[in-house]
Order: structure tokens, then C-alpha cells, then sequence
């Protein structure tokens, strides 16, 4: 080695940092703990502090934005959740309409308050979900995408045709108490569906449901009653679901036939294009993204809808895997500069 | 030995179509049993074990196992009885690691009733499951992806995911195919050993030379049909073996 001349290599940071924070070691340094700790904490901190701010600031337009965000997250993170588990839904707008729906006419019809019409309209939406798609599981694939794609249309017509439920006009509906049960009870539901999801496909319950989705036949050969485990997963995938349908209900204080548009199919799909599938995150991401880019671009009228379709096809042909996945391998990937010695 | 036949098969017919894959096949395996069946391709071997093993279900006739009515029974339940099979087509999930492969059929209501285990205690015996197949305990085989394995591990991952659900009947479908010769010597020993231990085996085998060392009798099917049932040298110098196999002898002057 020259003398008197430094000599550098580079290190990838979080091979060590990976290692210790298997053990108490985590916590020997406050960079590696800001290294683990601070992509997943401000998030949440952001997430819990956004509608405070705006709403506080008087921008309360964008105050509710951050509702309907939630609202859209939780629907991309159910699709994302049925994905994986080898049910590619095209028709999440089903569980979506249905938990609307529901909420709105106990509310309506039998004046139950807001705090039973969303869990009535969680669990009805669940179970009338998972009774209406149970045929179908036997399908794969494209099939299972076609026959849900169906569902909500088919409903949408019948509630045009027979004018129940209010017919074209919908059903009008209470409001939530106020602004801030509206935020906090959406974005808690958020931060418990991903967390919970999260914590749920980490087990070997999700283990197996990950499987399934890769290879149903083998595990089948491995005894294990295919049909039920994704009964399970749809029972959970569509009550989130139909929980997001009773707060935008009551935020818009009206269920229509809207709920059971093929936004609210395509929405989840487009999030999890952009986010990234997998893990939940990418989901969040991409409905976070897809959110902001409909309220900023709101001006552009239906260009905007060209827009998305230009979005698509350039993260389908450059970042396919989405951008959550590219980001947390450059952010695994960072390197810092050691003296040689 | 048992005088009741541990599987009993009557007259087990399918049809795909206008094909008659299974023709009336009728045959018994008594406990400890090594079932060689063979055959030519398409004569019907793999459809005999999806039938047996609820994978499709037979037009005609009866499946006893254990004394059971098992005819027309879902694959898990029948699973659950303490019936395995392998996959004729490896089919390993192929981004998880080899040993989280086996936490699968660990988690099926058979492994969980038997051993008890808990989350987290899996992985441990998913890793004994693979030593027992020949994977290398303390190496990086049993931790990397089932996808990049070679096709020799794929398969004893394919039987050790059988194991996993501590059969009583274990059905093989043509386990060696594709594998070494030396690959082959090495799991040959895990089934006898498996044998030794008292589970009845059916296997499915193209390589009839050894599959006539471990069986113990051989069944011939051609275009469905069972041709002939027996010891496995009789089987194999029958001259309905022959015929099966090479054609008869005025077929070839002609």
C-alpha cells in the first residue's frame, strides 16, 4: 500500500445492521436503530398526523382526502391479500358495494346508529362476499378474474332494474359525529389491516395461503383442504373490504350505485401495479400515490384518466416489480465508504 | 400381518371422454405391502393413483381403505387417513426456502393431530424431515430456494413433503424419474428404510429394474386394463409383459 495515501472500499451497510438486530445488539447504536426503525415509523407518524395538521390549517378539502386515502388502502391492501392467496379478483367493487350498502340501509330502514351500521356492514358484506364467490373458487386464474369482474355489474343492474334499496337514487344516510371519527376511525383501520395483514402472511397460516396462490394442486397433495383455507382468506380480504364501503357511506352520507363501480374494481389493481404486490406496503403506496395524483390532477378532467393509462404501461414496462419493492432493495442496498488499514 | 387388505381397489373405472383410462381395475395391498405398478405410457398409471388418492374421482367402482368406503372422497380427507402421494410433475413453491416447502403439509389437520406442533417448532422438524431424505443438515441446501435446487433435491423434497404427513400409505409417482444413478441408489435406501418401518408403498416406476429389487409384487397395466398381478420376476418374464411392452411376435415378422 502507497504510504501516506487513504485507501477506501465500500460496504454495504445493512449486512451487520441485518445480523445484530437479530439479538439485543439492535439497539448498540442509534444510526442502526434510525436505520431499522425510522422507514417504518414515520409513515405511521405521518399517517396519524396528516388529517391534525390539515384539518387544523383549514384545508379541509385535502382533510378528507386523507379519509378517502385510507378508504383506497384498505381496498388495495384486501386486493393485494386475495392476490396472493391466487384469487385475482377483478370485481373488489362487490365487497366494496355490499358493505356499503348494507351499512346504509340498517341506517336508513331500522336507524341503527353509526357504530353498529359499520360492524353490521362489515361482517354482511364478508359473509354475503364469501357466499357469493364460494362457487367460484374452484376457478383459476383468468376464469376467477372474468366471473368477479361480473358480480358487481350484475348487482348494479339488478338494483336498477327491481328499485330496491332506492333504486338509481341510493340510499341517503347519517354522516359521522365529526371530522375526526371519520380520519382516525379510517386510518386506525388502515394502520390495524396492514399491520394485521402483515403479522397474518408472516405465520404459517399465511404460509400456506402464500402456496396456495403459487401451486393449489401441491397443497392439496400436502392434505391440506384447499377450499376452506380460501374461504378463510376471502372471508378476511372481502370484510376488509366492506369495512371501506361503510366509511365512504358515511363520509358521503349516501350509498349508491356508485359503490359497486369499476373504479372501485380497478383502483386496487392500478395501486398494486404501481406499489408493488406482496407485502402490503407496496399497496399502500401505490393507493397513496394514485390518491393524490386524482386530487392534484382533478383540473385535468379526463385526461387525467389517460394519464393513469400512460402510468400503467410505463410501470409495467420499466418497474414492474413497483416502486415499493425498487425503493426497499436501493434502501438495502446503501453503501458507505471504509478506510482500508 | 393383518388378514383385511389395507386397500382395497374394486373395479375402479374412469373415462376421460370417449378414452377409457382405468378399466375395471381390481387389486389388494395388505399392510407393509410394496406395490410396483408398471407399465407403458398412457396405460393408465397415474389416473389409478389420482383415483386412489381423491384427486379425481371414479365413474365405476369401490376404494376401501382400512375397511373405509373412501370412493369419491376429497384429497385432504383421504390425506387425513393417512394417505400421501408425491407429484408426478415436481411442484415445489418455488420462492420459498426448501424446508419452509415442508411446513406446509406440517400444517395439515393429519400432521398437527400426530405431532402436535407449535408455530415456531416447524421449522426444526421440517429440517428433520429433509435429513431423512438426504438433504445435508448443516450445509445451505436445505435453505435455499426450492426453485434453484437440481431436479435430484426437488424430487426427495417432493417425497419428504410426503413423509411429512406420516403416512401409512405412501404412493410414489415415478420418483426416480429424472434423477441420477446415484441419486437413485441413495433414496432407494430411504425406501426401504421407510419399508422397514412398516408403511405400505404403492410406487409408479418406468425404472422396472429397480423397482423389481424393493417390490414385493408388480402390477401390470396396459390401456387401462390390469394385465397381470404378481411377483415381480413372474410379472416381468410374463409373456403378457412382453406383449405390452415390445408387441407380439407375429407383429414383428410382419
Amino acid at each position: 500500500m502507497e504510504q501516506g495515501k487513504k485507501q477506501f472500499r465500500k460496504e454495504r451497510i445493512d449486512r451487520g445492521i441485518y445480523a445484530r438486530s437479530m439479538d439485543i445488539f439492535a439497539i448498540s447504536s442509534w444510526q442502526e436503530i434510525a436505520y431499522l426503525l425510522l422507514p417504518r415509523i414515520v409513515p405511521v407518524i405521518l399517517l396519524l398526523a396528516m388529517p391534525l395538521i390539515l384539518e387544523l390549517s383549514g384545508n379541509t378539502y385535502w382533510a378528507k382526502v386523507m379519509v378517502v386515502l385510507a378508504i383506497l388502502g384498505i381496498m388495495s391492501m384486501s386486493w393485494d391479500l386475495l392476490r396472493i392467496a391466487g384469487m385475482f379478483s377483478l370485481g373488489q367493487a362487490l365487497f366494496f358495494g355490499l358493505g356499503s350498502y348494507i351499512s346504509a340501509a340498517f341506517n336508513h330502514y331500522f336507524h341503527w346508529p353509526i357504530f353498529l351500521t359499520i360492524p353490521a356492514g362489515t361482517l354482511g358484506g364478508a359473509l354475503l362476499g364469501t357466499v357469493l364467490l364460494t362457487g367460484t373458487l374452484k376457478l383459476r386464474g383468468i376464469y376467477f378474474a372474468m366471473v368477479t369482474l361480473a358480480f358487481p355489474l350484475l348487482l348494479v343492474r339488478a338494483i336498477q332494474a327491481t328499485n330496491f334499496l332506492g333504486g338509481t337514487e341510493g340510499v341517503a344516510t347519517d354522516a359521522f359525529p365529526n371530522y375526526w371519527v371519520a380520519a382516525y376511525v379510517s386510518i386506525g383501520a388502515l394502520l390495524i389491516c396492514f399491520f394485521g395483514f402483515r403479522r397474518l402472511m408472516n405465520s404459517d397460516w399465511g404460509l400456506v395461503a402464500r402456496a396456495i396462490g403459487q401451486d393449489d394442486i401441491a397443497v392439496t397433495a400436502s392434505g391440506i383442504n384447499v377450499f376452506w383455507r380460501k374461504i378463510q382468506v376471502l372471508f378476511i380480504a372481502s370484510g376488509a373490504a366492506a369495512f371501506a364501503g361503510t366509511l365512504i357511506t358515511h363520509l358521503l352520507m349516501y350509498a349508491g350505485l356508485s359503490s359497486f363501480s369499476l373504479d372501485y374494481s380497478i383502483l386496487p389493481v392500478a395501486s398494486v401495479v404501481i406499489g408493488g404486490s406482496g407485502n402490503f406496503a407496496g399497496a399502500l403506496l401505490g393507493s397513496t400515490i394514485l390518491t393524490f395524483a386524482t386530487e392534484a390532477l382533478r383540473a385535468l378532467g379526463p385526461l387525467r384518466i389517460a394519464l393513469y393509462a400512460i402510468l400503467m404501461v410505463v410501470f409495467a414496462l420499466t418497474i414492474r416489480e413497483g416502486i415499493f419493492p425498487y425503493i426497499e432493495r436501493r434502501y438495502h442496498q446503501f453503501e458507505r465508504k471504509v478506510e482500508l488499514t | 400381518m393383518s388378514t383385511s387388505p389395507v386397500l382395497k381397489v374394486e373395479g375402479i373405472t374412469k373415462n376421460f371422454g370417449g378414452v377409457r383410462a382405468v378399466d375395471a381395475v381390481s387389486f389388494d395391498i395388505y399392510a407393509g405391502d410394496f406395490l410396483g405398478v408398471i407399465g407403458p405410457n398412457g396405460a393408465g398409471k397415474t389416473t389409478l393413483l389420482n383415483l386412489i388418492t381423491g384427486f379425481l374421482k371414479p365413474d365405476a367402482g369401490k376404494i376401501f381403505y382400512q375397511g373405509k368406503n373412501i370412493t369419491g372422497w376429497k384429497p385432504h380427507k383421504i390425506c387425513e387417513l393417512g394417505v400421501a402421494r408425491t407429484l408426478q410433475m415436481v411442484r415445489p413453491f418455488y420462492h420459498l426456502p426448501a424446508y419452509k416447502n415442508i411446513i406446509i403439509p406440517l400444517c395439515s389437520p393429519r400432521a398437527l393431530k400426530l405431532s402436535g406442533s407449535k408455530y415456531g417448532e416447524r421449522d426444526d422438524i421440517a429440517l428433520d424431515y429433509l435429513e431423512e431424505v438426504g438433504f445435508e443438515r448443516d450445509t445451505a441446501v436445505p435453505y435455499k430456494p426450492a426453485g434453484i435446487l437440481p431436479h435430484g433435491y426437488v424430487k426427495r423434497l417432493e417425497l419428504a413433503r410426503a413423509l411429512a404427513m406420516q403416512p401409512e400409505l405412501l404412493v410414489l409417482d415415478e420418483l426416480f424419474s429424472g434423477m441420477s444413478m446415484s441419486e437413485v441408489a441413495s433414496t432407494m435406501f430411504v425406501i426401504e428404510k421407510l419399508r422397514e418401518k412398516g408403511i405400505t408403498i404403492i410406487m409408479v416406476e418406468h425404472r422396472v429394474k429397480e423397482l423389481v429389487r424393493v417390490a414385493n409384487r408388480l402390477l401390470l397395466l396396459n390401456f387401462g386394463q390390469k394385465i397381470v398381478e404378481g411377483p415381480p420376476m413372474d410379472v416381468v418374464s410374463s409373456p403378457e409383459a412382453i406383449k405390452a411392452y415390445l408387441g407380439t411376435s407375429e407383429e414383428v415378422e410382419q
